[in-house]
């Protein structure tokens, strides 16, 4: 892209990069205003180097306030991943961040269960780092070659459980079973999700029965990012409960599951 | 440093980059990256005479250079828009066009009365919105249908009256002479093309609403020759848009006719786009000797 005035200010260093499994790629970001700012839950919005209109919105990874950097984490899906996933160190990004509406986070010292499914598991990291040994992370992917980000985790003293759809890492099975087994050992103040909707929803579900708040990060094909051009919409229940649409990249990505319309 | 200001309909606008209807919202999601009064102006969100909560998402599909969009006109009504954007839209010291829309000629009307009331500058009349059932397209695409609504919106209202074209029809030039007909004082086109997208793996439409509004600089071309044949067809102003990306963009939109350039997909990939185009056709300007962006307008010499 052109280099003016107006788009250095959206321009960053990527300081490392690294390939996780066959799909998944690490990136840090130089951004010291931008990290300043951050909360977990928060997303960034990349302009991909080409021929694409669209930003793509992905979720914050590790905030360090401290080195003023951001990472995400994200997988190829398409023509525009694929161009993200060749930047290397020194190479710039331009980036829209930090933007959304992050989770709503209790004392550090409040038992919560954090629950990632697939490339929705890295924006549970902040929230590990957080909470630290008061955290249970629950993550789930489809087979061993998927797995990410476990050593992460463990090292934020946070108790973890993998599971994989077909066994073949950690226990076998669905996130829920866990779940289900944290609630009933000691009942959390809270459970945040990211991950693929039939997930969220049955994540949402069970806190529901057990009566425990609940926050999920949604995901919506997105334009702006920012709130004014209303592509990225969701259906939602206002403060009397009438269904509403708002929108995943400014009332979101991190809502209330007992707002959520699934 | 040109002079970059033009003039339509007595209204004096201090450049001719406008934010166009839908991609900015009404202004307050971009001032956290610049101050409005930078903008020559701003078309406000499509607003109706009562709340609409738009189409089922997904509403966003990309494209190779471009997009497709199906919000559906999701805005708050006329009488909130009114109480509550409107003030401040007003204290931000740039032209506003109020974009409205409607299901029935008289729903076009009754918004339009309302603003009628309000300091707002100009009102744009969308009769092109692809993606709503009522109204919108359907006032756009027939010749019978564009006149109607625009006698009914011209009686409503003194303001400035700008009748916003669709590009989906077989003669724009016949659309725009009815509209003339019936009292506009403006014209802007292009709105969005009607387009599609498939997912290949579920078989299904990207947008839930399957079709929806193609936009973005693969539409560009498109946009200059419309521009270009309506402003030769009628005596109106005329305002273009469809795709423009840079200064560059918008001196060749103001060259095939138009006296003022919005900028939509643009912006929804980069905020600050206005204020790079704007500083690009002045720079453009400059490096031709050229005085006034308003001598563009219409200039190109057609063989």
């Amino acid at each position: 892209m052109k280099q003016d005035k107006y788009t250095e200010k959206l321009t960053y260093r990527v300081s490392s990069m690294e390939q996780l499994n066959a799909a998944a790629w690490s990136m840090v970001i130089d951004c010291p205003e931008c990290a300043a700012k951050a909360e977990p839950g928060q997303f960034v919005n990349l302009l991909p180097d080409g021929a694409f209109t669209l930003r793509r919105p992905i979720s914050i990874c590790e905030i360090n306030k401290e080195k003023g950097t951001l990472r995400i984490v994200f997988e190829v899906r398409g023509k525009g991943t694929k161009a993200l996933s060749e930047l290397r160190a020194g190479d710039t990004v331009n980036m829209l961040a930090p933007l959304g509406h992050g989770f709503t986070l209790p004392e550090k010292d409040t038992r919560v269960i954090l629950i990632g499914g697939g490339i929705g598991t890295p924006p549970m990291l902040p929230l590990a780092q957080y909470f630290g040994s008061n955290a249970v992370v629950i993550s789930g992917f489809r087979n061993q070659d998927a797995v990410i980000l476990q050593e992460d985790f463990a090292a934020t003293g946070a108790k973890t459980i993998l599971c994989t759809d077909d066994g073949s890492a950690g226990r076998f099975g669905l996130v829920t079973l866990p779940l289900e087994e944290e609630i009933k050992a000691e009942k959390p103040a809270l459970i945040c999700t990211c991950g693929p909707l039939p997930m969220l929803k049955a994540a949402a579900a069970l806190a529901s029965a057990y009566e425990i708040p609940c926050q999920v990060s949604l995901e919506e094909r997105m334009g702006c990012g920012i709130g004014a051009c209303l592509v990225c919409a969701c259906r939602t229940k206002d403060a009397n409960g009438d269904e509403q649409y708002t929108h995943v990249c400014k009332n979101g990505p991190v809502f209330n599951a007992e707002e959520v319309i699934w | 440093m040109a002079d970059l200001s033009v003039n339509i309909c007595g209204i004096p606008f201090k450049n001719p980059i406008i934010p166009a209807s839908g991609v900015f919202g009404y202004g307050r999601e971009y001032e956290r990256y610049y101050d409005l009064s930078k903008l020559g102006g701003i078309s406000t969100k499509g607003t109706t005479g009562t709340k609409r909560t738009g189409n089922l998402p997904p509403r966003v599909a990309e494209t190779p250079m471009g997009m497709l969009n199906s919000v559906g006109l999701q805005n708050p009504g006329i009488d909130a828009f009114i109480a509550n954007e409107l003030p401040h839209l007003l204290s931000c010291d740039t032209v506003i066009l109020a974009n409205i829309a409607g299901s029935t000629p008289e729903e076009c009307a009754e918004v339009a009365a309302k603003l009628d009331q309000t300091d707002v500058h100009m009102i744009e009349l969308n009769i092109s919105c692809p993606n709503v059932k009522q109204g919108g397209a359907a006032f756009g695409t027939s010749c019978t249908a564009a006149a109607q609504v625009t006698k009914a919106v011209r009686a409503a209202t003194k303001k400035p009256l700008c009748v916003k074209l669709s590009p989906n029809v077989t003669s724009i030039t016949e659309i725009a002479k009815a509209v003339e007909a019936e009292g506009a004082d403006a014209l802007s086109l292009i709105n969005t093309l009607l387009g599609m997208r498939i997912d290949l793996r579920t078989r299904r439409p990207i947008l839930h609403n399957n079709m929806g509004g193609f936009s973005g600089p693969a539409i560009f071309p498109v946009a200059v020759r419309m521009v270009w044949q309506v402003a030769n067809a009628v005596s109106l102003p005329v305002i273009g848009m469809g795709g423009v990306m840079s200064g560059e963009d918008a001196a060749e939109l103001m060259m095939a006719g138009a006296s003022a350039v919005q900028v939509g997909t643009a912006i929804v990939q980069d905020p600050y786009a206005p204020l790079r185009i704007i500083d690009e056709l002045n720079d453009w300007l400059d490096s031709n000797g050229i005085d006034t962006a308003a001598e563009l307008t219409g200039s190109v010499r057609a063989w």
